[in-house]
C-alpha cells in the first residue's frame, strides 16, 4: 500500500518537475527564473527522499538532503547575491516567441517519452516511468540554454539540464554511488564560483550579460 | 420512488434555466463584498432580465434575420447543453446524443452566431468585438478539447455521463494528468466565459470590450435572452469543471433522496468554485489583448501536459 502511494506520489514530482522545466523556458524575469530553478531543485529533494524511502536505499537520504542543500538554498542564494549586485534584479528578458518555444518543448518531451521506451520495458524499478520526464528536463534545460541570450538564463539552463540527469540517475538506477554524488556537488559548487566571476568579468567588458554582444569578440576584415 | 429519466433531464433543464441568474448575482456579490461595495443582492439578475423583458426592441434599419434569429438561437443552444452536461444525475437519455467534442461544438455555434450578429449591422465595434472574439477561440478551443480529452483518456470514454460515472466511482488515486488538465481548464474557463485576465464583462470601455462589444446593438427581449444564455453559460462551464473533475456525490439514478443529496453538493460546489472564481478575478488585472495568446498558449500546453503525463506517468 505504501508501495503503491509512493509511486503516485513520485510521479506527482515528476510532473511537477516537468512543469518548473517548461516554467524556465516561459519566464522573463530575471528573479522569476531563479525562484523557479529553486522550487525545482525542491521538487527533486523530495522525489529523491520518496524513492529513498519507498525503495529502502537509504543512502539516496543524503542525496536528498544535499540536493536541499545545494540546489534549494546555496546557489539560488549565490545567483540572487549575483543578481543585486550586477543591478540585473528588475531585467526582463526580451524573448520572442515563447508559444513556439513551448511547442518545441512539447515536441521534446514526446521524443523523450519515444527514446525511453525500450527501457521502461525492460526495467522492473518502481521509477522507471519518470525516467522519459528526467530525459525531458534535461532537453527542456538545453532548449532554455539555446534560446536564451541572457548570461544569467543560460547557466540556469544548464544547472537545470544537471537536475535532469540527477533525476534520470535515480530514476534508472536507485541513483549513483555516493562517491560520483559528492564529487558532482562539489563541481556545481566550483561551477558556482566559476560562473560567478565570469558574469562579472561579462558585465565589465561589454556592460551587459547579454551573450549576443560577445559577437563583437570576432575579428571582422 | 424514483424520477423518470426524462422527467430528470426536464429537472435539469429547470434547474439551469432557475438557478442561472442567482448563480450570475452570487458572483456579482462575491465581488462587490471583496471590492468594499455593496452588492445589489443576489436576485438582481432576475430582475434585470425582466426589466429587459418588458422593453420594447430598437433594432437597425439594415439589420438581416442573423440579427434577429441570433438570441434565439444562443438561448436554444445554450438550453440544450444542460441535457448534456450531469448537473445532479447521470441517469441522462439525451447524454447519448451528444458527448464532450459536440458540446464543445455547440458553443462553437454559439460563439459562430453571436459574431455574425455582432458584424451583421455593421458597426465599428461589432466587427471589433467579433475579430478579437474569434481570435480568442481559436486559441482557446484546442485548449480546451486538450482538457477534456485528458479526463476522457482517464475514464475511457468521450461521453459525459460515463464520464462522470466511472470519475465518481473510482477509489482515489494522485493523478498528475488530471491536476494540469484541471489548471488548464479553469484558464480557458475564464477566457470562455470573458472573465477578468482575458475580457471584463462589467466594462462598457470601447478599447477593451471584447464580448460586450458584439452585443451592443441589442435591445429589450434580445438582450434578455442574450444575458440569460451568457449567465447559464457561466453556470455551464463551472457544471462541466465540476462533472469532470470533482464529479462525488452526483446521483446515478432518479431516487429522490439521493437526488436531493445530489442537488445540495452542486450547489455547495458551486458556491466554492464561485469563490475560486472571485479571488482568482480580483488577484488579477486585465491582460493586453496582445499577452493573451501567451495566456492561451499556457493553457494549452498545461492540457497537452496532463495528456503527456497520462501516458508517460499513469
Amino acid at each position: 500500500m505504501t508501495h503503491t502511494i509512493a509511486t503516485q506520489l513520485n510521479s506527482l514530482l515528476a510532473a511537477l518537475i516537468l512543469l518548473t522545466a517548461f516554467a524556465l523556458l516561459a519566464q522573463r524575469k530575471i528573479l522569476g527564473i531563479v525562484h523557479i530553478f529553486a522550487w525545482q531543485g525542491f521538487f527533486l529533494a523530495l522525489s529523491t527522499a520518496v524513492i529513498g524511502f519507498a525503495s529502502g536505499e537509504h543512502h539516496l537520504y543524503i542525496s536528498s538532503l544535499m540536493t536541499l542543500g545545494m540546489k534549494v538554498i546555496l546557489l539560488p542564494y549565490i545567483l540572487y547575491k549575483l543578481v543585486h549586485k550586477l543591478k540585473i534584479h528588475r531585467d526582463i528578458e526580451a524573448v520572442v516567441n515563447i508559444p513556439t518555444t513551448m511547442l518545441m518543448g512539447i515536441v521534446l518531451v514526446v521524443f523523450s517519452y519515444h527514446l525511453t521506451s525500450p527501457i521502461r520495458e525492460l526495467s522492473t524499478l518502481m521509477t522507471r516511468s519518470t525516467l522519459a520526464v528526467a530525459l525531458a528536463t534535461v532537453m527542456l534545460g538545453l532548449l532554455t540554454m539555446v534560446t536564451r541570450r541572457h548570461a544569467v538564463t543560460q547557466i540556469l539552463g544548464f544547472l537545470a539540464m544537471e537536475n535532469g540527469l540527477f533525476f534520470a540517475a535515480t530514476s534508472a538506477t536507485y541513483g549513483m554511488p555516493m562517491v560520483v554524488e559528492l564529487g558532482v556537488a562539489l563541481d556545481l559548487l566550483i561551477a558556482a564560483f566559476i560562473f560567478g566571476i565570469f558574469f562579472f568579468q561579462i558585465n565589465t567588458t561589454f556592460e551587459s550579460l547579454d551573450v549576443e554582444q560577445m559577437a563583437k569578440l570576432k575579428e571582422t576584415d | 420512488m424514483s424520477l423518470h429519466p426524462f422527467a430528470i433531464e426536464l429537472l435539469q433543464f429547470a434547474l439551469l434555466l432557475g438557478l442561472a441568474p442567482a448563480f450570475a448575482g452570487w458572483v456579482k456579490a462575491l465581488k462587490c463584498g471583496l471590492q468594499g461595495r455593496n452588492s445589489p443582492g443576489i436576485l438582481q439578475p432576475y430582475r434585470d432580465i425582466r426589466r429587459l423583458f418588458g422593453k420594447d426592441i430598437v433594432l437597425a434599419e439594415n439589420a438581416s434575420w442573423i440579427f434577429r434569429f441570433t438570441p434565439y438561437l444562443i438561448f436554444g443552444v445554450t438550453t440544450v447543453a444542460a441535457g448534456i452536461i450531469p448537473l445532479v444525475s447521470t441517469d441522462l437519455p439525451f447524454s447519448a446524443t451528444a458527448d464532450v467534442i459536440a458540446l464543445v461544438m455547440l458553443f462553437g455555434i454559439v460563439r459562430f452566431f453571436t459574431a455574425l450578429a455582432g458584424m451583421d449591422i455593421g458597426t465599428a465595434f461589432g466587427g471589433m468585438g467579433s475579430s478579437r472574439e474569434m481570435m480568442i477561440s481559436s486559441l482557446a478551443e484546442p485548449a480546451m478539447l486538450m482538457a477534456v480529452f485528458t479526463v476522457s483518456l482517464a475514464s475511457n470514454s468521450s461521453s459525459l455521463t460515463h464520464m462522470v460515472s466511472v470519475m465518481g466511482h473510482s477509489e482515489f488515486v494522485i493523478r498528475p494528468s488530471l491536476a494540469f488538465a484541471l489548471a488548464a481548464y479553469i484558464m480557458i474557463a475564464l477566457a470562455e466565459t470573458g472573465r477578468i485576465p482575458v475580457d471584463n464583462p462589467a466594462t462598457h470601455l470601447e478599447l477593451t470590450m471584447i464580448h460586450e462589444a458584439m452585443l451592443l446593438e441589442y435591445s429589450g427581449r434580445h438582450l434578455a435572452l442574450i444575458e440569460w444564455a451568457g449567465m447559464m453559460k457561466l453556470m455551464l462551464f463551472f457544471a462541466l469543471g465540476i462533472a469532470s473533475f470533482t464529479p462525488w456525490g452526483i446521483a446515478v439514478n432518479g431516487d429522490f433522496a439521493s437526488l436531493i443529496l445530489a442537488f445540495g453538493w452542486l450547489l455547495l460546489k458551486l458556491t466554492a468554485g464561485a469563490v475560486l472564481m472571485v479571488l482568482i478575478e480580483t488577484g488579477l488585472a486585465k491582460m493586453r489583448i496582445f499577452r493573451l495568446p501567451e495566456y492561451l498558449g499556457s493553457a494549452f500546453l498545461l492540457a497537452t501536459l496532463g495528456m503527456i503525463a497520462f501516458f508517460i506517468l499513469e
